[in-house]
């Protein structure tokens, strides 16, 4: 057997280090949203955007988006007004940026307001059952079975003028834009609520979470230490989503005319009535509108890269 | 089957209550109907307060509630104001098929004001429906095929384009591009605005015309997302094991794309177009406020804006009702398209 | 007996984001007419891999055949266009799968699915092909077979599905059938069954079949002929009894130790082979095995061995000879 003992193999590499080494759960996320280029051109037309709408505003002050001259009414792009004027005079490409923070404000904080509560009533749903599931599913089917802007046409004459205007950090806001992130809050959550409950019910099978009840954690515990974690990637995906749909939906009313109320530009509203002028003035549109679109297909873009990056084995392209 | 979709519409009838409450609370506080019934400015206390009688707008908002559904003739109503019920009400209820009468129209029934504008909304909504379905199922099915072929990367970034886009912009830039370039550079130009140009009258060619710019912004969006969709379910559904055993079976490519992976990926499809026609019926609101067509969405618009109630109401039960039994419908035809459920 | 396939130097390869993957590394064999061969190894060792090279059913890209012939009646398949190919699938080789829930479409009747073969390969009509599809369900042990054509995939219990998988596949008689692993996911006594059926076909239509398995037991009642396959390539090639008696490559000597057997004392221990599966993102270097080997010497890591003779009809692939310990 001696013969044996020269037969050691000589250790090049233990088997285990041939193969490549694990990465983490980030460094893989990472790489594959890295992979998908859309998503990057998305997050930096995104970020072009941001430094345009709230570092414009170093560049040009308020008091001059809003300055009216009526004598330069509907004049085209100049060298004075680079995107031209409005129906009032005023200088469009200023609107744009002081109407750009106010969109993106109104998309992140509707969204935040949607996301919280399409959660709470979620996850209650999902993790509680019975009755108050019922409940809560039928109060959620009701609102989907209600077309989202009929909706919010409606809510948006209900509290159309009711919230007075904000002064906030030297600024006047419109109390219409609180109104506005009010209702397409209110009314977008049933999206998320059914898709958070969707994973609660799925997450709430398994093994770990009947060890977690067996030991005694209690049910907030539960939802927010063990399952809302582990459905975090839809609910990313919706969120991102959720700010292009809300800047949509802003720009839909406004331009109907029951959105955010002048002074205050968005760039929903710089739309409003541009079809009347549409020979005469076409800059009043297309600027607004191309940004609008601009800021939707990025971020169109970036939920797409965030859904492929979270979650594999949903791949839509 | 039959017993299925019964219980599907008894499940509806709850939902719909809901969905009518809640709808109703809201409408009240819309502002002011009695300042602008008929268009003219009521001033004197004394009429409005008649007005309130009239429209039962004194009442509670459940009682109100309760009329609306109802109706209210067979109950008194009190209208000179002497506190003493004595005139028969009019209203026989929404269950009766009364959805009370249009206080802008002055006296005309919500059903008739609806029904007048209800067609030319069908028009679009159908037309539009088929070319996105037609549309999109070409170039889907078309992408799958040709996976990151040129013809692919080009339509997966109109695509994407094209979905992110808000109507209004679409609509006004065929405008500009069909219509106000058109004119201008001498071509046959596109109209924009109405079903039919009145010198002409109401024909056939006319509406066709007319129609093809609303159309197209509308079905835009939808074919944009539905192309996307349908390629995404066609590859996923041609890398399954099953499509695997149709090429092993040595089945010629057309068989295998049309009838083993086309009827599986279908299913999906069916669904999402079947939820989301009545929704367009939303999304008209804008393109017929744009192109000054005359149909439901506009008239929501309008009646909205002047604190109409009934009309308002109307619209909108109406379309839960569609989206309720498009709902119903959708799921009825799933199940006969896939056998896994019709034999649970 | 005649050579029905003649597979030479098979190399295939899969490009993904992560780097190339070797999947099959040059492997040959032959197939006569009639003759049962078991492709036999343990998961990713490339046996499905090859066969459906073979069969042209590699998705390209990412898959690459990087080299090899597959000689079927005097023509290459794997230099065939695809109308041709068409031809030979399903009529000439035809091929049955593991999973029969995933590998049979959902929402198409097990009748239709068997009777498009028969119009796409021999021409029948609807009558005809309905009547031999009959025929074809009863052979397999479907019985009531006329009020069955109906019947949905998931209507079936997974060893009946492998039944229809089975008549589908033999519908046109072809030559060769390859069967990928058909009975692993099936309970015991149903894969009893199931072979029993297979070998109830063979004796009476003489087709030859590759069987491609992980299970050894699987093998010995089956098979006349086994290649054992590992990382990609072939390692030990045997008639079946030869394989069982005398295996002489390193590998296949493990495969049958680890196997628990009735004839060995109860507190015998059960030897398993170290190491892990090897990294196939790697090209390969040397003997695939030589990590995992006791009796690997240092030629073993330099250079891969090719298949040599070691005993009639037995080639193994391997410098060491493990009866003396000594290079061969």
């Amino acid at each position: 057997m001696s013969a044996q003992a020269n037969l050691k193999a000589i250790p090049r590499l233990a088997p285990d280090e041939i193969e490549s080494p694990p990465l983490s759960l980030g460094e893989l996320t990472w790489r594959r949203f890295r992979r998908h280029k859309m998503a990057i051109f998305g997050v930096v037309v995104l970020i072009l955007l941001i430094f345009y709408t709230f570092g414009g505003a170093f560049v040009v002050s308020e008091k001059y988006a809003n300055q009216t001259e009526t004598s330069l009414r509907l004049t085209g792009p100049s060298a004075l007004h680079r995107f031209g004027t409005d129906t009032v005079g005023r200088d469009i490409l200023a609107r744009t940026i002081y109407g750009g923070q106010i969109s993106l404000l109104i998309g992140l904080t509707a969204m935040t307001l949607e996301t919280l509560v399409g959660i709470l009533i979620g996850a209650s749903a999902g993790y509680y059952g019975g009755w108050l599931d019922a409940i809560l599913m039928r109060f959620t089917e009701a609102m989907l079975n209600i077309p989202q802007i009929l909706l919010l046409l409606v809510m948006a004459k209900f509290f159309g003028g009711k919230i007075p205007n904000i002064p906030l950090l030297g600024r006047t806001f419109s109390g219409s834009v609180v109104a506005i992130i009010l209702i397409i809050g209110f009314t977008s959550w049933p999206y998320l609520a059914r898709i958070v409950r969707a994973e609660f019910l799925s997450i709430k099978e398994n093994e770990f979470i009947l060890a977690a009840r067996a030991t005694g954690t209690p049910p907030l515990q539960i939802i927010f230490r063990h399952i809302l974690p582990n459905s975090i990637a839809p609910i990313v995906v919706s969120a991102t989503l959720g700010v292009a749909n809300a800047i949509t939906l802003e720009a839909y009313i406004s331009f109907l005319g029951l959105g955010v109320q002048p002074p205050t530009a968005t760039w929903g509203n710089m739309l409003e009535g541009a079809y009347k002028y549409i020979e005469s003035a076409p800059w009043l549109w297309v600027f607004p509108g191309t940004l609008i679109v601009l800021i939707v297909l990025a971020i169109n873009f970036l939920g797409d890269g965030l859904r492929d990056a979270l979650d594999p084995r949903s791949r839509t392209v | 089957m039959t017993r299925y979709i019964i219980r599907r519409l008894i499940q509806a009838i709850p939902l719909l209550f809901i969905i009518s409450a809640v709808l109703f609370v809201l409408m009240q506080n819309m502002g002011d109907p009695i300042a602008t019934l008929g268009g003219r400015m009521v001033t004197r206390p004394a009429d409005r307060q008649r007005l309130a009688r009239q429209l039962g707008l004194d009442k509670p908002i459940y009682v109100q509630y309760l009329y609306w559904l109802i109706g209210n003739d067979w109950a008194k109503t009190d209208l000179d104001g002497d506190g003493i019920p004595e005139t028969q009400g009019t209203r026989h209820g929404v269950l009766r098929g009364d959805f009370g009468t249009s206080l802008v129209n002055r006296g005309v029934p919500v059903v008739q004001v609806i029904a007048d504008r209800l067609p030319n909304t069908l028009i679009l909504m159908l037309t539009a429906e088929v070319v996105i379905i037609v549309g999109s199922l070409l170039v889907g099915v078309y992408s799958a095929l040709r996976q990151y072929s040129l013809v692919d990367n080009f339509v997966t970034a109109v695509s994407f384009i094209g979905y992110s886009m808000p109507i209004f912009f679409i609509a006004l830039m065929t405008m500009y591009i069909f219509s106000v370039n058109f004119k201008k550079w001498g071509l046959p130009y596109l109209p924009t605005v109405g079903m039919f140009d009145p010198n002409v009258g109401e024909t056939f060619p006319q509406v066709v015309w007319h129609m093809i710019l609303p159309v197209f912004s509308i079905s835009f969006i939808s074919y944009a997302a539905y192309s996307r969709y349908i390629r995404s379910t066609m590859l996923e559904v041609l890398s399954q094991d099953y499509i695997r055993t149709a090429k092993a079976k040595g089945l010629p490519k057309r068989e295998i794309t049309f009838i083993h992976a086309l009827k599986n990926a279908s299913l999906p499809i069916v669904t999402i177009v079947g939820l989301e026609l009545p929704l367009l019926l939303g999304g008209a609101v804008v393109t017929e406020r744009i192109f000054a067509w005359p149909g439901m969405g506009r008239l929501f618009l309008d009646h909205l804006e002047r604190s109409d109630t009934p009309v308002v109401m109307g619209i909108l039960m109406l379309i839960a009702v569609a989206v309720i039994v498009f709902q119903i419908i959708t799921d009825v035809v799933y199940a006969w398209l896939d056998p896994r459920i019709r034999y649970h | 007996m005649g050579t029905l396939l003649d597979v030479n130097n098979l190399k295939t390869r899969f490009h993904t984001p992560e780097g190339t993957v070797y999947a099959v590394n040059g492997i040959s064999f032959k197939i006569d007419e009639g003759e049962t061969l078991a492709l036999v190894g343990e998961s990713g060792c490339g046996k499905s891999v090859s066969m459906l090279s073979i069969l042209g059913l590699i998705v390209i890209p990412p898959g690459e055949i990087a080299s090899g012939t597959a000689i079927y009646r005097g023509a290459d398949l794997l230099k065939m266009e695809e109308i041709d190919l068409e031809r030979i699938r399903g009529k000439e080789i035809a091929m049955i799968f593991q999973d029969s829930m995933t590998s049979l479409n959902p929402v198409l009747s097990i009748g239709r699915q068997i009777t498009e073969t028969l119009h796409t390969h021999m021409g029948m009509n609807h009558e005809q092909a309905v009547k031999r599809t009959i025929e074809l369900l009863e052979w397999v042990g479907i019985s009531d077979a006329h009020s069955r054509l109906g019947d949905y995939p998931h209507q079936y219990s997974g060893g009946m599905r492998q039944r229809v998988m089975i008549a589908m596949a033999l519908a046109c008689t072809p030559s060769i059938l390859i069967a990928d692993e058909p009975t692993t996911a099936l309970d015991v006594t149903i894969q009893a069954q199931i072979v029993e059926l297979v070998i109830r076909m063979r004796e009476q239509m003489g087709m030859a079949m590759v069987w491609i398995t992980h299970d050894l037991g699987v093998v010995a009642g089956l098979a006349e002929r086994v290649n054992v396959m590992y990382a990609g390539f072939i390692v030990e090639e045997a008639d079946v009894d030869t394989l069982y008696d005398d295996p002489r490559h390193p590998y296949t000597n493990s495969l049958l130790a680890a196997l628990p057997r009735a004839d060995r004392r109860r507190d015998h221990r059960l030897k398993s082979i170290p190491g892990a599966p090897p990294n196939l993102l790697v090209e390969p270097k040397g003997c695939p095995f030589a990590p995992r080997c006791e009796y690997a010497r240092e030629r073993c890591w330099d250079e891969n061995p090719v298949l040599s003779v070691v005993g009639t009809k037995h080639r193994i692939a391997c410098w060491v000879d493990i009866k003396t310990g000594d290079l061969r």
